[in-house]
């Protein structure tokens, strides 16, 4: 072997290692493409669905080092979107969400720990209505390529549920409506 | 003192026409705004969470109709000549009424905007539907709801200063305003 071969081997190397390094992608909230929807029992007898219509985040993800992935995610409450205009209202209301005090929620992961299926448990801190807790989202991965449109994307479908008074929220909406479900859809494209 | 029994105006008094349909809309006022107040603090499993809220519009879309047979009715049949007083007083009377019907017709429509917000109807007592408008602006039934409460509000306090005004014409003038709202009328001219 030569120095010069060395020396290419040395450099491909690094650049191998800089490559592992996670990526980063950005919420595609643009295009729509990621949705952040809820459901909560109406009466104990059907599901009432609902979704934030405003959101932005990003994510980190290495598949070969899944364990150091993160995400974070603001949402605009005011933004709720139930399918009826006079429930909205009463949503972000004073008995409700009261968006005038708490107009926004975030999440920030603070560890992820991934299955054999890809997917894995995302921990992190949630504020909601001013108050943070730390949540665990399971997370699936549904997957991962290139775009037709020369980007690279990834993506993942997560679900958690949220007892409403661990967020100080105390809806007189009955026994069976107090816990909140939440269906995540999140699709990033590389940075 | 007789009660008219035209029911349309002449220049010296109200038909009994005008008369009722104001006292209606009175009524009605009146009756949406301790209604609304109520209702806004129902909660979810409360009796009347479905029923108070629809008669609220309800009977809101009948003042709308009944605001618009007001108007047509004064353009036709205008109302009897101005009892004497300073101008200045002439002046503020002829506004605070114009007022009072703007201030009504922005409560009414304030209130069909935040109930139409998302495309549907509003049907009072399911006897007809009143569609939503084809377009419509990001948080209306927001934005809506705080007008309709500010509107209502004016037109409530100006309503009470509207009658306050009439009594001072009554004991203090001791003029034939607020009798004439009552369909009163000195004495028939034929």
């Amino acid at each position: 072997m030569n120095k010069k071969l060395l020396t290419t081997i040395g450099l491909t190397s690094l650049l191998s290692v800089s490559t592992l390094h996670a990526d980063d992608y950005l919420i595609d909230t643009k295009g729509s493409h990621a949705s952040i929807n809820f459901r909560i029992s109406h009466l104990g007898t059907s599901w009432l669905t609902g979704r934030f219509n405003q959101f932005s985040g990003q994510f980190s993800y290495d598949p070969a080092k899944p364990e150091a992935s993160s995400v974070k995610v603001d949402i605009d409450v005011t933004s709720i979107d139930s399918n009826h205009a006079e429930r909205d209202k009463h949503l972000r209301g004073e008995k409700y969400l009261d968006v005038k005090d708490a107009p926004s929620a975030s999440f920030t992961s603070t560890s992820y720990t991934p299955n054999e299926q890809g997917g894995g448990i995302m921990q992190g801190t949630l504020e909601l209505n001013g108050v943070s807790k730390v949540i665990d989202i399971q997370v699936t991965k549904v997957g991962e390529g290139p775009d037709p449109w020369g980007g690279y994307r990834a993506g993942f479908a997560g679900t958690t549920e949220l007892k409403l008074k661990d967020f100080d929220l105390n809806f007189k909406l009955g026994k069976a409506s107090e816990t909140v479900y939440l269906d995540l859809n999140i699709e990033g494209i590389k940075q | 003192m007789v009660f008219n029994h035209k029911i349309i105006n002449d220049k010296d008094a109200y038909g009994w026409g005008p008369v009722l349909l104001h006292w209606l809309v009175a009524l009605a006022i009146f009756g949406l705004y301790a209604l609304g107040l109520y209702m806004e603090d129902l909660d979810y499993y409360d009796d009347g969470y479905h029923t108070l809220p629809e008669w609220h519009k309800a009977v809101g879309i009948l003042v709308a109709l009944l605001l618009a047979l007001r108007l047509v009715w004064r353009i036709l049949n205008p109302p009897p000549e101005l009892l004497s007083q300073p101008p200045w007083q002439a002046f503020i009377a002829k506004w605070a009424h114009r007022t009072l019907y703007l201030l009504l017709g922005l409560t009414l429509l304030s209130g069909y905007l935040m109930s139409t917000a998302d495309g549907h109807p509003i049907a009072p007592f399911n006897w007809f539907s009143i569609p939503a408008l084809p377009i419509s602006i990001d948080k209306q039934e927001d934005i809506a709801g705080e007008l309709h409460e500010l509107f209502a509000d004016l037109m409530i306090i100006l309503s009470m200063i509207h009658a306050l005004a009439a009594f001072k014409h009554h004991f203090f003038n001791k003029d034939a305003t607020l009798k004439r709202i009552f369909a009163l009328r000195e004495k028939h001219n034929e």
